[in-house]
């Protein structure tokens, strides 16, 4: 999959060709590389998501797959390689970037309300007391409260309301910023259908209406296949990027897991057999080192 | 019960120089408390709270002993305590350990100090159980600008504190700088520890940087409302404690806590009426 090039080699073509692209792509990769240690999680990424783009990101556990959310938030450095995302250098703190975490119930007695999330999302990582433009800021939390649906428990304290409802203001949360790009770690864990549905159509509806591209890490692609552009499928090492239907295949898998692999379609669905584990082990952002 | 509620001669003692230190003392000490409780309750740090109080129990011990202020000696080993948690514990589960760890031994140690100081034994006793007589001028003055210093870096790093403690997987996804951010709010409760004991007592901090938020939360979800209910119901306990232990001349920790204690209880009173009236 990732033909290494020669020691010593020149600058690589691909990367050459494709720079007037880098500008224009709400992210981009050029021969990224991220290792711990000796082991080696992925090299030679190069991937350019458009804007508007969905990207859904595959792979079993361990396959980095939330270290690559990690890089495109700044918080894990590449060894090799250049990524850019809305238009900057990759960066802790950069702006543009919407980030949905999955589901975690918050504390019953957290003394925040729906609205208070979601105006976090605005400026929950901006230091001073913020007496500024308050009213500017009602404003954009009321609208994206509004977008999902979620105003009628905008009041509610966030440790009351049901996964789902948690969820659709994650959504607000991560929105309200008005982000060029939308990062989402396993948004639909532990939701139910309907709320797996009601969540993926907002970030939809998000992405056309607004441009945004959507990097959607998830261990099941299945709640999302109609909505994906394209897939990165990580696996040991090694990775494929390209439509669903050009990735998810038997023979494609095969030689990405090493092994026989079948891809049955069953009713619009996909059903991936003969791939190692897909049990869900989610690790946190914090705790992924 | 007359030896605990009696008023005789309060008018005359709130004329006293001394007594009015004390009372502007629980006043600062309410404000800073009560503004620190929602986000302690926030991210579970009551066991945290309790163990830097012991430790400054040990730093005021140790200042007796060597003959400086007990407030900075309660300081020293408030903050020294808050920083070993903050950098040490981050994650929930070896937090508890490590403060049970550290807690333990700076008791033991505490004891120890004190049992070699041959001074008055009323200065012991005030340091577990606290005592108003403690504070002279020289406190005050600590007082002052300890609550200065902590409300003002509040003030600047409430929002991010606030997102960190509510919301870490996002707030570490959005830049925020939860490893630096945890360490410095120990620190601002160690400072506020390190006031409370003189006054209320190492044994009894809690009842002043927990109660008041933990009451707080059961009534109301909103942030602010949430910090200024605690600093209320800080400053009830606290000033209500001093007046009433007065006349009989006991600790005002015993005071303190019992309308700190009542407190909570109306306000989970409050709480349960209204989740029904909200599920109804």
């Amino acid at each position: 999959m990732t033909p290494t090039p020669p020691a010593g080699s020149a600058e690589r073509s691909s990367a050459a060709s494709s720079a007037s692209s880098t500008t224009t792509a709400a992210v981009a990769l050029r021969g990224a590389r991220v290792a711990f240690g000796k082991r080696v999680l992925w090299e030679g990424l190069d991937l350019d998501v458009r804007p508007g783009e969905f990207l859904a990101v595959l792979g079993p556990n361990g396959s980095g797959k939330t270290t690559l959310l990690r890089v495109l938030l700044g918080l894990q450095q590449l060894d090799a390689g250049e990524v850019r995302i809305a238009g900057g250098p990759a960066r802790r703190g950069a702006g543009g970037i919407g980030y949905i975490p999955q589901q975690k119930a918050l504390a019953e007695d957290m003394p925040l309300r729906g609205a208070d999330l979601v105006g976090l999302g605005l400026d929950g990582h901006r230091f001073g007391p913020g007496l500024r433009g308050r009213a500017e800021r009602r404003r954009k939390v009321a609208a994206a409260l509004e977008a999902v649906g979620a105003t009628s428990y905008a009041r509610s304290p966030v440790g009351r309301l049901s996964g789902g409802e948690q969820q659709r203001l994650r959504v607000a949360q991560a929105l309200v910023g008005d982000p060029r790009v939308l990062l989402c770690d396993e948004p639909l864990l532990s939701l139910d259908l309907a709320h797996q549905r009601t969540v993926s159509r907002l970030i939809d509806e998000r992405r056309r209406a607004a441009d945004t591209a959507v990097v959607f890490v998830t261990h099941e692609i299945n709640p999302v296949l109609p909505l994906v552009d394209r897939v990165l499928y990580l696996v040991g090492g090694r990775f494929r990027v390209g439509t669903p239907d050009e990735v998810m295949t038997s023979a494609t898998l095969s030689a990405l897991y090493r092994t026989d692999v079948e891809v049955v379609r069953v009713q619009g669905r996909l059903v991936v057999v003969g791939a190692e584990d897909q049990h869900v082990h989610h690790d946190a952002l914090e705790s992924v080192t | 019960m007359s030896r605990l509620f009696g008023f005789e001669g309060v008018g005359e003692l709130l004329g006293l120089p001394f007594v009015q230190n004390a009372f502007l003392a629980a006043a600062l000490l309410g404000l800073v408390a009560g503004a620190l409780a929602p986000l302690v309750v926030a991210r579970g740090m009551g066991f945290a709270v309790h163990g830097t109080a012991e430790l400054a129990f040990t730093g005021g011990a140790a200042a007796l002993l060597v003959g400086i202020s007990v407030s900075v000696g309660a300081v020293v080993g408030a903050v020294v305590a808050g920083l070993v948690f903050g950098v040490l514990g981050l994650r929930q589960r070896e937090r508890d350990s490590v403060i049970g760890v550290v807690l333990a031994f700076g008791l033991g140690l505490g004891v120890l100090l004190l049992a070699l100081y041959e001074g008055r034994a009323s200065n012991k006793f005030g340091l577990l159980t606290g005592s108003i007589v403690s504070v002279d001028s020289s406190n005050i003055a600590v007082l002052v600008i300890v609550t200065i210093v902590v409300l003002a870096i509040l003030a600047v790093v409430y929002r991010p504190l606030l997102f960190a403690s509510a919301d870490p997987d996002v707030a570490v996804a959005r830049g925020v700088p939860t490893r630096l951010l945890s360490p410095l709010f120990a620190v601002l409760v160690a400072l506020t520890t390190a006031l409370a004991v003189p006054i209320v007592g190492a044994i009894l901090v809690l009842s002043v940087t927990i109660i008041p938020g933990a009451a707080a939360a059961r009534v109301t979800s909103n942030p602010l409302a949430a910090t200024l209910l605690a600093i209320g119901i800080a400053e009830l306990a606290l000033l209500g404690g001093t007046f009433l232990s007065l006349a009989p001349g006991l600790p005002i920790s015993g005071y303190v806590a019992t309308i700190a204690f009542l407190a909570y209880l109306v306000c989970r009173l409050v709480g349960r009426v209204r989740g029904r009236v909200r599920t109804a």
